[in-house]
């Protein structure tokens, strides 16, 4: 029952996204700078301040917790959490196209989960691959031509699109094989609360890398709401475009138009 | 005779100050590790708080093209404005900007920015690649600067890329959505601005 749900879901979910976001050209590219699909703005700003509120009683004092510990557990409990997202970036290398990634990180998984501890130590480093660079299906819709549709902020979780939030739904129907052996399957060798403390530490480590930047932006934003929005949006464009820097997403025309007046 | 002499001295003087215009052209990377080279110096601990802020005050000044900046961030609302309201917005926007930069930089304390590279756009925009070099508490950072190179002798910065984040677009949706959240009404954006400065 509860995969016919998600599948009608994500049924509703393309029906919608792909008649607004396919036109038969690259929607990246042309993307207007600055018009931001916030349909449910009203919703979305309330539940941002329950994230905050939360966030400032548990999150921050964690992440700050965190941060005390020596170094080398932090960038041990790092690498193991991404060791772990291996798991769901390699099947959206494959849906990618990108065959000698998902090779590349397969080696990566392999190597680190054994030679390297579980993930502990990222030996793999060392071999000569690739910088690893996290997929999820919430990019691999957006490769291929699906809309982000609107903005939504989700409770506890944050920031994400119709599109996102889609791509996290394809996780619970098989599509993470963590989750499966964790939580979907009755397996003897994992129990349901290793998803979620990894899931948890995921966001406590991001909190922790990120607690400096994120209070000097809410302290300096006139909208924090806004900022973040904007942040989130540009940040799975140029995951989704596989970029590492902003010259293919920038919109220059505003620039020309200020040269030109 | 006299003819051929201010034509000899007229051309003599061509050269010469075609020369002189490209002796002090400058490049963008060298530019931009100038610039961050001085801003590492004014966050030295030696200074106060407050001589740290006047510092980055007066090299953002120099550095930044904040009136084209502004004029970015305010997208199609900008058009809507008189010249009496442009002048009002580019002297908020020059508050507003200054005190922000200077409050977000003045938190670090000798942060060290290794310039590696230059990407060549078009004759107006120069990318410079640089990195945040990696503290004990923070990873490292890819930042790239967009300079406007138009004015090969004077070039101004006019956006910060942060891991692929633009500090420009950032700022014009946060405007964007001040503004619409105010049924478009523009003077809602410069109380905002009034009220950030005081």
């Amino acid at each position: 029952m509860k995969k016919f749900l998600i599948t009608i879901l994500l049924t509703i979910v393309f029906t919608f996204n792909v008649s607004a976001g396919t036109d038969g050209e690259n929607s990246l590219s042309k993307k207007n700078v600055g018009e931001v699909k916030d349909c449910f703005e009203g919703i979305n700003r309330a539940t941002f301040k329950f994230n905050q509120t939360l966030d400032a009683a548990v999150f921050e004092p964690l992440a700050k917790a965190y941060r005390i510990l020596p170094s080398p557990i932090r960038s041990g409990t790092s690498n193991v959490l991404d060791n772990l997202s291996n798991l769901v970036t390699i099947p959206n290398n494959i849906l990618q196209g990108e065959f000698k990634k998902a090779g590349e990180n397969t080696i990566r998984l392999a190597v680190n989960t054994t030679i390297g501890i579980l993930g502990i130590f990222d030996v793999a480093q060392g071999i000569g691959l690739s910088d690893y660079e996290k997929e999820d299906y919430g990019q691999t819709f957006g490769a291929l031509g699906v809309g982000e549709g609107c903005y939504l902020v989700l409770p506890v979780l944050g920031p994400s699109t119709i599109r996102d939030t889609a791509g996290s739904l394809v996780n619970l129907l098989g599509g993470d094989a963590w989750y499966n052996v964790t939580v979907k399957n009755d397996t003897q060798h994992f129990q349901d609360k290793d998803y979620y403390i990894s899931r948890a530490s995921t966001g406590i480590d991001f909190r922790a890398k990120n607690i400096d930047s994120f209070s000097n932006l809410e302290k300096n934003s006139m909208d924090f709401y806004a900022s973040v929005r904007s942040l989130y949006l540009q940040d799975r464009q140029q995951k989704i475009v596989n970029s590492k820097t902003i010259i293919e997403t920038q919109d220059d025309s505003d620039w020309e138009e200020i040269e030109n007046q | 005779m006299k003819l051929n002499k201010f034509l000899t001295f007229f051309i003599f003087f061509l050269i010469n100050f075609s020369t002189i215009s490209n002796s002090y052209s400058i490049e963008p990377d060298v530019f931009v590790q100038s610039t961050v080279n001085r801003a590492s110096e004014a966050l030295n601990n030696k200074f106060t708080k407050e001589e740290k802020i006047a510092k980055l005050k007066s090299i953002a000044d120099e550095t930044v093209d904040i009136k084209g900046i502004g004029f970015y961030t305010l997208g199609s609302y900008r058009k809507d404005l008189n010249d009496e309201q442009k002048k009002i917005y580019q002297d908020l926007f020059k508050k507003y900007f200054l005190k922000s930069f200077s409050s977000r930089l003045a938190e670090y304390s000798n942060p060290e920015i290794q310039v590696n590279s230059k990407k060549k756009l078009n004759e107006s925009y120069t990318m410079v690649s640089s990195i945040l070099v990696a503290t004990e508490t923070r990873p490292e950072v890819k930042i790239e600067w967009r300079v406007y190179t138009k004015v090969p002798t004077d070039p101004k910065i006019r956006d910060l890329i942060i891991e692929g984040l633009s500090l420009a677009r950032t700022q014009k949706e946060e405007f964007s959505s001040i503004i619409q959240s105010n049924d478009g009404d523009i003077n809602a954006l410069f109380n905002t601005l009034k009220e950030f400065v005081k």
